[in-house]
């Protein structure tokens, strides 16, 4: 291997600038060819835009990027495919009706007729046959004359035919070889070990085989070098070990990975060498095997950080919320399906499972968004399935919705406009008419001083405000009301470890103080962490019920994927009491 | 201050392009810009006359600005309000047809009751077709335009036209000779103003409504900005589902902000028939409802940016016939095409700060 293939990718002083944001600032970064490289950092560190300018989505404003050891201006993701890089997104770019196939050819489809300088075999076809067509309608138009002494005119029968042809042209010269896409597919997927039925839909598979199916696509592309932005957030833990094992080999096939990512007990698991990065600048880069996570997670915050939720035992008290065959049949079948639980008053409560099993409607419907098909909620005894979402709210039910930029928050409005939402009728907020703006804005500024919301002012509107700061005025919104029952949805999803450390404390708090929590989250390590009692879900119906402190993952991943793995369910179903 | 300099300063921009590129017509079709400039301004600002029928002139758009506004502050889309004026400049004459002899005060306090309410009403079915069934409320006011025309139209031809009129119209709700009104009307400025000692011509025809449309600015206002309701309302234009999640209706809120907006349109009809022409006369309605839509977009949907820019339009309507008849060569269609050009203007705005949405937000993801 001759030396200036030392490094794949090396990017030197890159600098970009949005507006009044320096995302990176000059970013110097060096990955070792045939390695396995994670880039870690808190949201908003500048990992993503590091790797977009790489990837050509934006130009840097300064310095240079050499791929594989030549100096590249890479302008956009076309010109970053050429040079052998590939990026997985961590949402996934595929059609969904088509097939495993389609989607990994899509793009670069080998042609009927191969390529005819590069892209243009469809457009060289149309024109032939336009011109043909022409030729040809004029001839007809002639020999008839000739013949038949008919006039048919030379234009009008030299134009249709001619667009004819150009059509008929177009589509031949456009024509996929399915079949050579089918081996193609078949080949490249044995090569790497990325097992994928190659004519499956994609809407029928699993999230991690369409992750593959992505990987695929760069692979096929002639990807020597793959950029993961967090490949694991949407995956089981299983999942998660199939896909290392596939990039493991896929280093030591020769390629280069670039992963994003903010999980360190992955990092630590996976790379070779780690890049960590703060506020846009690259603040060290070390080998794995000196790296360790309270390390990395001082580097990333730039302080200590508690890593462990640190909690007492529960202590249970009277049952709050009692949920009883709660079902939801929509469209595509059971979205809930017998759902039974309860949550009792100083206690959290963890609902595991892979996302989109049924763990959004099971909250909207708790919080008063959607209304179950059958089933009973119970409040403190009470059935409140005809309770809206603001009458909920003031029987003193929190909610940490999983989505703030959707549900949360109204992201025009203002701190102190947001700080209201849900509560803006209740006095002293709202008089007869009128909101009472010196209340709220006395309030939102003591909401966003005990939650450390930063900028602390409240005439900003909470665009404005990072992921992490968004959702800590989410929490002193909802934490505000004094609740009773606090219903949780991905507390943390991108946010930085200083706001996760803050919000996993105030939970605590929260349940200290005795209200009970209903936790979901995609993390296992957050359920694992702050539930006191765990519950796994797949596909609408609870699996089981497991003991958080001595699971292990392996047992909640199999439980999350369906497989039933033990039990310890007891079915404690609250009586109804007549309202 | 940041937030308005940036929230205006692109309407300034499109007026002024708009002014610079009015110009260069004029130029192109060999006549002297600033002439045109100069009888713009005198013409709809250089006299009391001007002032006046300037005012008068954006009086009903001040109403429709403020109904698109209220309507789009919600995420709505009201195309409807010239059918909603229509309607209700109709029902205010019909409440003068069919009260004779009742004290003029009393009618004339129905007759408004009538335009806000069958504004609102014409308003308020799409509304409730929308929060019902899904049905988009573009679609469902341009339909309800047609509608109230046809049915407006035959019921001032066949029911409540003088024998013999030419013209369609009904018969009148008041009468006028020598100046002096005599039946159900509202005073017009020169009448409020001879009290207080200040001497306001009486052949203009700015009336009462005017003030109305002030008041409804302040109203609408505090509505909007001071009131829970408008909370609930902007919650709901601005992100729906969080506006759900706050525990607030979507439905609702879509059928009283449509109604709003609609009882706002309909108010255009106490100035038409109350306070100018005694009668409902079909076909007044010079685009009002469309030329409000532009004037809400210009004015940035903000009960302030309507009023000065519904009277930015009444001084292009004013000075159109003024710059017809004293230019050589430039006709009163070239006051169109100005408010064309600050339409596109503005509406290139919105493209913009479009493409900088997307750019801001490909950049976080």
């Amino acid at each position: 291997m001759p030396d200036e293939n030392k490094y794949a990718v090396e990017m030197r002083g890159v600098s970009k600038r949005f507006g009044d944001v320096l995302a990176n600032d000059r970013i110097n970064l060096a990955v070792a060819a045939r390695s396995i490289h994670a880039i870690v950092g808190e949201n908003g560190a500048g990992k993503s835009t590091a790797m977009n300018i790489l990837y050509g989505f934006y130009s840097a404003d300064e310095g240079e990027i050499l791929i594989e050891g030549v100096a590249r201006s890479i302008s956009t993701p076309r010109d970053a495919i050429h040079l052998g890089l590939g990026m997985v997104h961590q949402h996934f770019m595929l059609v969904e009706p088509l097939t495993v196939t389609e989607n990994i050819v899509l793009g670069a489809e080998p042609l009927a007729f191969g390529r005819i300088l590069r892209n243009w075999t469809a457009f060289i076809f149309a024109l032939i046959g336009f011109a043909g067509g022409l030729v040809v309608g004029a001839a007809i138009s002639l020999v008839l004359k000739l013949i038949a002494g008919f006039e048919l005119g030379y234009m009008l029968t030299g134009a249709m035919l001619g667009l004819a042809g150009l059509v008929a042209g177009w589509s031949v010269g456009g024509t996929i070889n399915h079949r050579r896409a089918r081996r193609q597919v078949r080949e490249i997927s044995e090569q790497y070990g990325l097992r994928v039925d190659a004519d499956a839909r994609i809407a029928s598979l699993s999230v991690g085989q369409q992750q593959r199916v992505e990987i695929l696509k760069t692979l096929y592309r002639g990807a020597r070098i793959l950029i993961l932005d967090e490949p694991t957030a949407v995956l089981t833990p299983q999942e998660v070990s199939e896909l290392f094992a596939i990039l493991r080999s896929l280093r030591d096939q020769g390629k280069t990975i670039i992963i994003i990512t903010h999980k360190l007990a992955e990092v630590l698991a996976l790379s070779d060498n780690i890049t960590v990065m703060r506020d846009g600048k690259v603040v060290g880069n070390l080998a794995t095997r000196d790296a360790t996570a309270e390390g990395l997670a001082r580097m990333m915050v730039g302080r200590e950080v508690l890593l462990r939720v640190e909690k007492q035992k529960a202590e249970p008290r009277e049952p709050v919320l009692g949920v009883r065959g709660l079902t939801l049949t929509g469209a595509k079948g059971h979205a809930l399906a017998d759902v039974s639980f309860e949550v009792r008053a100083g206690e959290t409560l963890g609902i595991a499972g892979v996302e989109g099993n049924g763990q959004t409607e099971l909250i909207e419907i708790l919080a008063g968004l959607r209304a179950p098909t059958a089933g009973d909620i119970l409040f403190e005894g009470r059935r409140i399935n005809r309770l809206g979402a603001r009458s909920r709210k003031r029987l003193g039910i929190a909610h940490i919705p999983e989505d703030r930029h959707r549900r949360g928050l109204v992201l025009a409005f203002d701190i102190a406009s947001n700080s209201i939402l849900g509560v803006h009728r209740d006095a002293p907020i709202a008089g007869a008419f009128l909101l009472n703006q010196r209340v709220i804005d006395k309030r939102a500024d003591r909401l966003v001083r005990e939650y450390d919301v930063r900028p602390p002012n409240i005439a900003l509107p909470a665009s404005a405000l990072s992921g992490g700061n968004q959702q800590k005025l989410i929490v002193a919104r909802e934490f505000d009301i004094k609740p009773k029952l606090v219903l949780v949805s991905q507390p943390t999803r991108g946010v930085d470890i200083g706001a996760t450390e803050f919000i996993h404390r105030k939970l605590v708090e929260l349940r200290d103080a005795g209200a009970a929590v209903l936790l979901v989250s995609a993390e296992l390590d957050e359920v694992l962490s702050l539930s006191d009692r765990l519950i796994v879900i797949f596909e609408g119906r609870i699996v089981g019920e497991v003991d958080p402190r001595s699971v292990t993952e392996e047992e909640i991943g199999l439980m999350m994927t369906g497989g039933r793995a033990r039990t310890e369910g007891r079915s404690n179903r609250p009586e109804v009491q007549p309202d | 201050m940041k937030t308005f300099l940036r929230e205006t300063v692109f309407s300034l921009i499109a007026v002024v392009a708009a002014f610079l590129v009015g110009g260069v017509i004029v130029w192109m079709v060999g006549d002297r810009p600033l002439l045109v400039y100069e009888l713009f301004f005198s013409s709809a600002f250089g006299s009391i006359d001007g002032i006046g029928y300037t005012l008068f002139y954006a009086t009903p758009l001040i109403f429709t600005g403020l109904a698109v506004a209220v309507a789009f502050k919600s995420g709505l889309l009201n195309i409807g309000a010239e059918g909603q004026l229509i309607a209700a400049a109709f029902a205010t004459a019909w409440v003068g047809l069919v009260l004779p002899g009742w004290p003029a005060v009393v009618v004339v306090l129905l007759a408004m009751c009538a335009a806000v309410v069958v504004g609102g009403v014409w308003a308020g079915i799409p509304g409730v077709l929308k929060a019902k069934f899904g049905a988009h409320e573009v679609i469902t006011t341009i339909m309800m335009n047609f509608i109230a025309v046809s049915i407006v139209s035959y019921f001032t031809q066949y029911h409540y036209r003088r024998q013999g009129d030419p013209i369609l119209q009904t018969l009148p709700i008041a009468s006028v000779s020598e100046g002096i009104v005599t039946g159900p009307h509202i005073p017009r400025i020169h009448a409020l103003l001879a009290p207080l000692g200040i001497n306001f011509p009486e052949r203009l025809p700015l009336n009462l409504a005017f003030l109305l449309a002030l008041l409804a600015c302040g109203v609408v206002y505090v509505f909007l900005w001071k009131t829970k309701w408008g909370y609930e309302l902007r919650a709901v234009g601005e992100n729906p589902s969080a506006a759900e999640y706050g525990g607030i209706s979507i439905s609702r809120n879509i059928v009283i902000a449509m109604s709003l907006s609609g009882m706002l349109a309909g108010m255009v009809g106490i100035n038409e028939v109350l306070g100018y022409r005694y009668r409902y006369y079909d076909g007044f309605s010079a685009e009002y409802g469309f030329t409000g839509i532009a004037v809400a977009l210009l004015g940035r949907n903000h009960p302030l940016g309507v009023l000065v820019s519904a009277i930015l339009f009444g001084a292009l309507i004013r000075s159109s016939l003024f710059i017809d008849i004293f230019t050589d060569s430039v006709s009163r269609d070239w006051v169109a095409i100005l408010r064309a050009i600050i339409i596109l203007f503005v509406a290139s705005e919105a493209a913009f700060r479009f493409v900088s949405r997307r750019r801001a937000q490909r950049a976080e993801g």
